[in-house]
C-alpha cells in the first residue's frame, strides 16, 4: 500500500457510519469500505445504534426529525476520533448540517461542532487524513466517474478518488464533460417528481454512455442507485459500483448494483 | 401577471413533453454556461471581484433606508419625481397616473421583470394605454402573448422558426413570401417597426438593474440598444424598480456591473450600459422632459433581517437558471409566473406566499450548482430548504409524504425495531428483484443488513 501519514495517534479509532442505503441495499460496500479502512491502518467500529443520517426528513422540512435522528448519530459517534460514511452526502449532513439544527441550543451545538469537525467521507478520508496513496488494488475496465453534488460541492471531494484511481491497475478512466452534474436524485426529489428527475437522469444517461466506458463509479450509493437503475431501463450494459469495491478488491465478487447474482 | 404556479407538476409535465422547447433548452446549456465559463477564466480577480460584491450589497442592505432615501434626495436634486408603490395596486396605479397626466396613448417599454411582476402591460391596455415591448425577446412573447421564460432570455424557449412563424403572423402587413430564415432578418424586420413605435410613444417605461444612491442615477444593461431609444426619445421616462436595486456609488455599481454580463450572458461587458438622471437639462441634446421613477416593495422589505434576507443580494443575471438540471429539464413556464429556476424559487414564494408556490422549494435535487455560479453567492439551497421547512411546519406537505416519513422516523430512532423491519422490507424487494420498471431507482438489494452481518462476524 502506498505512502501513509504516520503522525497519526495510534490507534486511530475509526467509527464507520454505514449510511441507510448501504446498510440495507448494499452491504458489500460497508465491508469494503472496512476494509479500506484497517488496510490504512484504522481500528474499526460499526455502533449498532446507527440507522440514517436523516437527510430525508431534513430535505422534507422536517427539522424535529431531523433532530432526533441526529442526537442518536452524535450519541453512537462522539466517541471516536473519527466518523468516516462512504457517501459524501451523509458526511455533509453530519458535518456542515448538524450544527444547524441545534442553533440555540450551546451544549448540542458545542457536541455537533466536535462531531463535525471528526467527520469524513471515504475515500477522501483515507488520501487526505491517513495519506494513503494507493490500494494496490487491479481493475481491468474503462470507467467513468461521478462526482456526487453534496460530495463535491460541501465536501470538496474532485481530486481524491481520482488519485486513487489512478493507481489502480488496469482501471482506464474515461472523465465525461458531464460528471459535475447532477444525476438527478435528490432524495425524495426524485419520489416527489419523478418525471422531473428522470429527465435530469435520462441527459446525465446520454453524458455516460457517450463516453464508452463498461463500467460507472462513485462514491454515494444514492447517485449510483438512480444512475444505474435508469442505465439499466434503457437497456445499457455499463455497469455501476461505488470506487470503494473497486480498491478494496472487492468488485469480482460482488455483482454490480441491480444485477442478479447470488452470493447468499 | 397572473401565477400558475400551483398548477407546477402539470406545467412541468407539458415542458418535458415539449420537444421544441427541450430543443432549445439544449441549446442554452451549450451557450450561456460555456462562455460564462471562458469570460471568468481570463479575469483573475472575478472571485474577488464576487466577494466586493456581496461586501456591498450586505452592507446595502444593512443600511437600506438611508440608502434608499438619499436616492431619493439625489434624484429630486436631479428634477426626478420618486414614487414610492408599497404593492403592485400602488405601482400600477402610480405609472397608469403619469401615463394619464402624459396623455399617453402608447407607452414603449424596455425589458423588466419587475414590470412583468406587476402585471403593467395588461393593465395599461385595460384603461386605454397601448404598451410596446421594445426588446427583441419581449417583443416576440409579446406578440404570442406569451409569459416571459427566463429572466434575461425572455423568448429562450422559441426557435428562430417560430418566431418566424409568429411575426409573419402579426405583421401581415408585410410580403408574406419574404425570407426570415437568418437571425439577423428577424432582428431588422422587428427594427423596422419598433422604429416607428419609439418615434410615436408618449411615455417609455424601463426598468433599472441599479439605483446609485450617491448620484440619484438609474443604469440599465442592455445588448440591443432599445433601452436607449425607450428612455431618451419620449417626452415621459418612468423608471420602475424594485427597493434593493440600490447600490450607495457609482464605484460599487461599475464592481456589480463587472460581474453581472460575465455571471449572465459571458459577455465581458453588456453591448450598452447606459445611465440616466432625471430629465433633460437646458443644454442636453436629447432626454424626457419628465423623469419618474417608482421604486416597487411588494413584500421584499419583510425579508430583510430575515432568513430570506440573502437573497435580496440577487442582480438577476440567470446564472442560476442557466446552470439548474431542474430549469433545464422543464423550462421557465413551468414555473407558473416571472421568476424561474433556483432563484424565481427562492423569490416567489415570498412575493406569492407558499400555499401558491411551494411546489417550487420542493422541486429541487439541492444539487447546489446554482449557489455556486452565483455571483452573488446566495445560498439558494439552504433558502430552499427553509421554505420546506415552513411548508412542512405550518401542516402544509402532503399526507403521504407526511405519515411516510413519520413512520420512518419512528423507526430510525429505534435501531432494535428498525433493523428487523427493515430486512423484511429488503427481503420482499430481493424477491421482487427490485423496483422494476416502476421504480427503477430502487435495485435488487444484496440482501441482509451490514451492521447485522459485521455484528454477526461476518467480514
Ligand atoms: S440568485 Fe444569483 S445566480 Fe440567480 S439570478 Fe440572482 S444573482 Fe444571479
Amino acid at each position: 500500500m502506498g505512502a501513509m501519514n504516520t503522525a497519526l495517534k495510534n490507534p486511530i479509532d475509526v467509527g464507520l457510519f454505514a449510511t441507510c442505503l448501504v446498510d440495507l441495499m448494499r452491504p458489500s460496500v460497508g465491508f469494503a469500505a472496512a476494509r479500506l479502512l484497517e488496510r490504512a491502518g484504522c481500528t474499526l467500529h460499526v455502533p449498532e445504534a446507527q440507522t440514517c443520517c436523516g437527510q430525508p426528513a431534513y430535505n422534507s422540512g422536517d427539522n424535529t426529525d431531523a433532530r432526533n435522528l441526529a442526537v442518536n448519530v452524535i450519541a453512537a459517534f462522539e466517541g471516536f476520533d473519527y466518523v468516516v460514511a462512504p457517501s459524501g452526502s451523509c458526511a455533509a449532513m453530519i458535518r456542515h448540517h448538524y450544527p444547524a439544527l441545534f442553533e440555540g441550543d450551546a451544549t448540542m451545538t458545542a457536541r455537533c461542532q466536535s462531531l463535525s469537525n471528526k467527520t469524513h467521507e471515504l475515500l477522501s478520508f483515507l488520501t487526505d487524513i491517513m495519506g494513503v496513496t494507493e490500494f494496490e488494488a487491479e481493475f481491468e475496465a474503462t470507467a467513468t466517474y461521478h462526482d456526487s453534488c453534496s460530495g463535491l460541492r460541501e465536501m470538496g471531494i474532485r481530486e481524491q478518488p481520482r488519485a486513487l484511481m489512478a493507481a489502480v491497475k488496469g482501471l482506464e478512466l474515461r472523465e465525461s464533460g458531464e460528471a459535475q452534474s447532477c444525476c438527478g436524485f435528490g432524495g425524495l426529489f426524485s419520489v416527489k417528481y419523478p418525471e422531473v428527475s428522470g429527465r435530469i437522469v435520462d441527459a446525465k444517461s446520454d453524458a455516460i454512455e457517450a463516453t464508452g466506458a463498461e463500467t460507472l463509479l462513485g462514491g454515494d450509493l444514492g447517485c449510483l442507485m438512480n444512475m444505474s437503475g435508469r442505465l439499466r431501463a434503457r437497456g445499457s450494459a455499463i455497469k455501476t459500483r461505488h470506487l470503494a469495491e473497486v480498491l478494496a478488491g472487492t468488485a469480482p465478487e460482488t455483482p454490480a448494483i441491480g444485477e442478479e447474482g447470488d452470493k447468499d | 401577471m397572473r401565477s400558475t404556479t400551483r398548477n407546477f407538476v402539470d406545467n412541468a409535465a407539458r415542458g418535458l413533453a415539449d420537444d421544441k422547447l427541450q430543443a432549445a433548452l439544449g441549446r442554452l446549456s451549450q451557450g450561456f454556461p460555456v462562455k460564462r465559463l471562458e469570460t471568468i477564466s481570463r479575469l483573475p480577480e472575478f472571485e474577488q471581484l464576487r466577494d466586493d460584491a456581496i461586501a456591498i450589497k450586505r452592507h446595502t442592505l444593512e443600511n437600506l433606508d438611508s440608502y434608499l432615501e438619499r436616492y431619493e434626495e439625489n434624484a429630486k436634486v436631479s428634477g426626478a419625481h420618486v414614487h414610492w408603490a408599497r404593492d403592485g395596486d400602488d405601482a400600477r396605479e402610480i405609472i397608469l397616473g403619469i401615463c394619464r397626466d402624459a396623455g399617453a396613448k402608447t407607452v414603449t417599454k424596455g425589458k423588466s421583470m419587475v414590470s412583468e411582476e406587476i402585471g403593467i402591460n395588461e393593465f395599461l391596455a385595460d384603461n386605454g394605454v397601448e404598451p410596446i415591448e421594445t426588446d427583441l425577446g419581449e417583443y416576440i412573447i409579446q406578440l404570442r402573448d406569451e409569459p416571459p421564460s427566463h429572466i434575461i432570455a425572455p423568448a429562450i424557449h422559441l426557435s428562430g422558426a417560430q418566431v418566424a412563424d409568429t411575426f409573419k403572423e402579426s405583421h401581415d402587413e408585410l410580403d408574406a413570401d419574404r425570407d426570415l430564415s437568418e437571425p439577423r432578418t428577424l432582428l431588422e424586420e422587428a427594427r423596422a417597426i419598433l422604429r416607428k413605435k419609439f418615434l410615436a410613444a408618449d411615455v417609455g417605461i424601463t426598468g433599472a438593474n441599479m439605483l446609485i444612491a450617491e448620484t440619484g442615477t438609474s443604469v440599465i444593461v442592455t445588448n440591443e440598444g432599445n433601452g436607449d431609444l425607450t428612455q431618451t426619445l419620449p417626452k415621459t421616462h418612468i423608471v420602475i424598480a424594485s427597493i434593493e436595486k440600490v447600490v450607495p456609488t457609482l464605484e460599487d455599481a461599475a464592481t456589480i456591473l463587472r460581474i453581472l454580463a460575465r455571471s449572465a450572458t459571458g459577455q465581458d461587458i453588456t453591448v450598452y450600459t447606459t445611465y440616466s438622471t432625471g430629465p433633460k437639462r437646458a443644454d442636453d441634446l436629447d432626454g424626457p422632459e419628465n423623469y419618474h421613477v417608482v421604486i416597487l416593495d411588494n413584500g421584499r422589505s419583510s425579508l430583510l433581517g430575515g432568513e430570506f434576507e440573502d437573497m435580496l443580494r440577487c442582480i438577476k443575471c440567470a446564472a442560476c437558471l442557466n446552470h439548474c438540471p431542474v430549469y433545464k429539464a422543464i423550462g421557465g413556464h413551468a414555473y407558473g409566473w416571472v421568476y424561474s429556476g433556483p432563484m424565481g424559487a427562492v423569490l416567489a414564494p415570498a412575493l406569492l406566499g407558499l400555499g401558491e408556490t411551494h411546489h417550487l422549494p420542493s422541486a429541487s435535487s439541492l444539487c447546489g450548482r446554482c449557489q455556486d455560479v452565483c455571483p452573488m453567492r446566495i445560498p439558494l439551497p439552504r433558502l430552499l430548504r427553509q421554505w420546506r421547512r415552513r411548508w412542512f411546519e405550518t401542516g402544509g406537505e402532503d399526507t403521504k409524504t407526511r405519515l411516510g416519513l413519520a413512520a420512518w422516523a419512528f423507526l430510525a430512532k429505534r435501531p432494535a425495531l428498525y433493523r428487523p423491519l427493515m430486512a423484511i422490507g429488503t427481503s420482499v424487494l430481493k424477491l421482487c428483484g427490485g423496483g422494476g420498471r416502476r421504480f427503477p431507482i430502487l435495485p435488487r438489494p444484496e440482501g441482509g443488513s451490514f451492521v447485522d452481518q459485521w455484528k454477526r462476524g461476518k467480514r
